[in-house]
């Protein structure tokens, strides 16, 4: 899933100064299992600018709605007339659906009020954990099935830096594994460690965000 | 000293003919000044001239912003010292480093080094953006290219033109390796990969635990690495208490075993005692089979270099065949 966090209060409620009524928009896919945009997160979030309105004595509608998602356009029908009686929208979803509220209903002002983090997976309740960059073509055949290029801090492919300490990455070893580590491990335990041997050449960046914007086209799919 | 033939040599550097030779090499670091201070160079050129084949110029290391190495080693060589150019893979993509190899090699650079490079967030920028278009092994790959097949990383010719003649960087290629990171029976594995994208000659991590290094060594003599690249072996004298506890706390992948520390809290003089035990480590790691050198790295202690190398007997150095001498 697409993993976020909620932006701190105050600066959704810098954001959200200007605007004397507005909606909060949840998503009901990656960032509800991720608990930072879903239907209770933003039942949190207005009721709390609500609170810090009347605390300043400041007359503000603050509106709640979440849908089912916010990358696909068919899901905004249900909220349309909400959006459109608003100043201002803060999109609880990911970047993804954020920007995509705003193309969809291009004369509304929608503001993100979460900060998007990366691809990842829940390791247990409340710990979410990066395993994928969408670099554009998979490697981890090579790899037992890790990502060097996620799971390691320099994305290096041809083995760890000087920096592996007892199964830790340098960059901050209470935090990180070494993502080698990893590697060589499950490689080790899959019996295939000596395909490291082979020298990994220079990757292809371009299929991923370094050849521009992504695109998918599937002429097959197409209507 | 037997007579070298140029065209084997790859480079013709001085460190290349020592280590051809079979002298026991050796190298130190100049780390390059955090400002525009041409004098410092000239002076820690002074310092290791004479008493060095070549020193290491490092590249923004730990991360922090530092003169360029390139124009570092250019004023290096101006003040008598061959320089070994390190280049890291965290600040620059394949179009630079490529770029950075001609350059350096047009200002008389012969030695480059390729490493890893520590991350931004050891440094003074830790929110920068790193690059890691690819790795130290792929880096040695991508030089050893330009070199031997005489064309950049994405096939083409080195020349200016389809007529202009072909003119590729004559260098060096070095790497770095350290016996004590993790996970260790990788460490081996990690350098015959070096090997085979075509390093030269190879720094190791300052070693302390010696026991590791003589495992490791083994290891690499099991696979006969020594044969097919030069390891220099790392040392880094221990100036006071509050370095060794540093290093040993402190440095990731570096272990300091208590002997060494034990001794230098009894010592009086601790800086005389941190030497003596330094050229200790350089006699007993003379004798491991294998060992080609030492990279003798004194951290902001370049003075003391020429006085370490006459105590380890490596004084004078040879004069290898030169350039116009060889036969």
């Amino acid at each position: 899933m697409i993993t976020a966090t909620r932006k701190p209060f105050a600066e959704i409620a810098a954001l959200l100064e200007p605007f004397d009524r507005v909606l909060v928009l949840g998503c009901g896919t990656c960032v509800t299992v991720c608990m930072a945009g879903g239907e209770k997160e933003v039942g949190i979030l207005a009721s709390t600018l609500r609170l810090a309105d009347r605390e300043k004595g400041r007359k503000r509608e603050v509106l709640e709605a979440t849908i089912e998602r916010q990358c696909d356009r068919e899901f905004f029908d249900v909220v349309r007339e909400k959006i459109e009686a608003a100043d201002a929208v803060l999109s609880m979803a990911c970047g993804v659906g954020a920007q995509f509220a705003g193309e969809v209903f291009p004369d509304a002002m929608v503001l993100p009020g979460l900060d998007t983090k990366f691809y990842g997976t829940t390791l247990e309740q409340g710990v979410w954990s990066e395993r994928c960059s969408g670099c554009g073509t998979c490697v981890i055949a090579d790899f037992g099935g890790v990502c060097p290029v996620t799971r390691c801090s320099k994305s290096l492919l041809n083995g760890p830096c000087g920096g592996s300490a007892d199964g830790k990455c340098e960059v901050d070893p209470k935090t990180i594994d070494c993502g080698w580590q990893l590697i060589y491990d499950r490689m080790t335990r899959l019996g295939i460690a000596d395909r490291l041997e082979k020298v990994q050449p220079l990757k292809d960046w371009s299929t991923g965000h370094h050849g521009g914007p992504g695109k998918i086209v599937r002429e097959d799919a197409k209507l | 000293m037997s007579t070298l033939s140029l065209e084997s040599l790859k480079s013709g550097s001085r460190l290349e003919r020592v280590l051809a030779s079979g002298a026991f090499a050796v190298t130190a670091e100049l780390g390059p000044p955090k400002s525009a201070d041409v004098a410092l160079i000239a002076t820690k050129a002074k310092h290791l001239a004479g008493s060095v084949d070549a020193a290491n110029i490092t590249d923004n290391q730990t991360a922090i912003v530092r003169m360029s190495s390139i124009a570092a080693g250019y004023l290096a060589l101006q003040g008598g010292v061959e320089p070994v150019i390190q280049i890291t893979c965290r600040d620059r993509n394949r179009i630079a480093i490529q770029s950075d190899v001609l350059g350096a090699y047009a200002l008389g650079i012969r030695n480059i080094l390729c490493l890893t490079g520590d991350h931004q967030v050891f440094g003074n920028h830790p929110t920068s953006k790193n690059v890691y278009d690819m790795d130290s092994i792929q880096l040695i790959a991508m030089l050893a290219g330009m070199r031997d097949q005489k064309t950049f990383a994405c096939g083409d010719e080195i020349r200016n033109t389809k007529k202009a003649p072909v003119v590729e960087p004559r260098i060096l290629i070095g790497g770095a390796e350290n016996p004590f990171g993790d996970p260790f029976e990788f460490r081996d594995q990690r350098l015959a990969k070096k090997a085979s994208a075509g390093v030269d000659f190879i720094q190791t991590q300052c070693i302390y635990d010696m026991d590791r290094f003589v495992e490791f060594m083994k290891r690499v003599r099991n696979r006969g690495l020594h044969h097919q690249v030069k390891i220099l072996a790392g040392v880094t004298p221990l100036k006071s208490m509050g370095m060794a506890k540093h290093m040993r706390d402190n440095v990731a992948g570096l272990t300091v075993p208590a002997y060494w520390l034990e001794r230098l809290e009894k010592a009086a003089d601790k800086p005389a005692e941190g030497i003596r035990m330094c050229v200790e480590q350089i006699e007993k790691l003379r004798e491991i089979e294998g060992v080609a050198g030492i990279h003798l790295m004194a951290i902001e202690w370049e003075e003391k270099v020429p006085e370490i190398a006459k105590a380890a007997g490596l004084l004078p150095r040879p004069e290898p065949a030169t350039s116009q001498g060889a036969s």
